[in-house]
């Protein structure tokens, strides 16, 4: 692991970052902005758990910050999937285009 | 360039193709699919940085839990064999074109700045040392402990499962 430098690490974390945000641009479904959603999460974790080993290899606050990442990450993912099941249930669409009242 | 190397370089790979195939793809079931691979290439990654408990949590939460709620979601809202509509061409261009210029930016402050002081990682926890100093942290309420965070996680959680179950909840016909 001590061969790599970290701003190999972090190169991949931007990437990934990048990534979740083209799709986030591109997408106008709402189950696939959300994905994209979770890799710009986990590019982030990323981030943290390389700093945390590299410069603080005997700290643990880096694992720290993930773990409750990771936890809001789920508490998010399931209220925008019941917030997207609602939405079909009303508009019969989960197009973000569709969406365009602010009627229940 | 030895194995270990040659690990992590595999596996960004594996993670940057099947991110990117994740946001390209045209049927929303391979999408799904893509991001499972894509996350459990991060868990690998973790997993290779020697940290195994934050590797199975990845895995616990993100590839059982996480992509399975959203292939749940799909089955429930739509056509899984039908192909989503593409974008117009004009936003495709402008965001590719966003994410290419973040991404040389990001790099050039990278490749700038990035005299970080590593420190010599001849301190390295054993696997279970490692689990059991998390759960000691984690719960302690000392100076350095975690409880009290953990405390409003647990709370957040909660409160998160209710309002699922409110938001999702089929109103009956009579009211409303």
């Amino acid at each position: 692991m001590n061969q790599i430098p970290l701003s190999h690490i972090l190169f991949v974390s931007t990437a990934l970052f990048f990534i979740g945000m083209y799709g986030l641009f591109t997408r106008r479904n709402m189950i696939t902005m959300l994905m994209a959603v979770e890799l710009i999460l986990n590019s982030v974790n990323i981030n943290f758990i390389a700093f945390n080993k590299y410069l603080y290899p005997e700290k643990l606050e880096g694992v720290f910050f993930s773990l409750f990442i990771i936890a809001i990450a789920a508490a998010e993912a399931a209220v925008a999937i019941a917030i997207i099941i609602n939405l079909y249930r009303n508009l019969h669409s989960i197009d973000v285009e569709a969406a365009d009242e602010m009627k229940f | 360039m030895n194995a270990s190397a040659v690990v992590f370089y595999i596996l960004s790979a594996f993670i940057l193709a099947t991110g990117l195939l994740a946001v390209t793809s045209r049927k929303i079931f391979r999408t799904a699919i893509w991001l499972l691979f894509s996350l459990t290439g991060v868990a690998g990654l973790y997993f290779w940085l020697g940290m195994q408990f934050i590797a199975a949590v990845q895995v616990v939460v993100y590839v059982g839990g996480i992509v399975v709620l959203i292939i749940f979601s799909i089955f429930l809202t739509q056509q899984s064999g039908k192909d989503l509509p593409s974008p117009l061409r004009r936003r495709t261009v402008f965001s590719a074109l966003a994410a290419c210029i973040g991404f040389a930016l990001t790099c050039l402050l990278l490749s700038r700045y990035s005299s970080f002081r590593v420190k010599e990682s001849d301190y390295d926890f054993a696997p279970d040392m490692s689990i059991s100093a998390i759960g000691n942290q984690l719960l302690s309420t000392s100076e350095h402990g975690y409880v009290l965070p953990f405390e409003v996680i647990s709370i957040l959680l909660l409160a998160a499962m209710i309002g699922c179950i409110v938001i999702a909840m089929k109103s009956k016909p009579g009211d409303k």
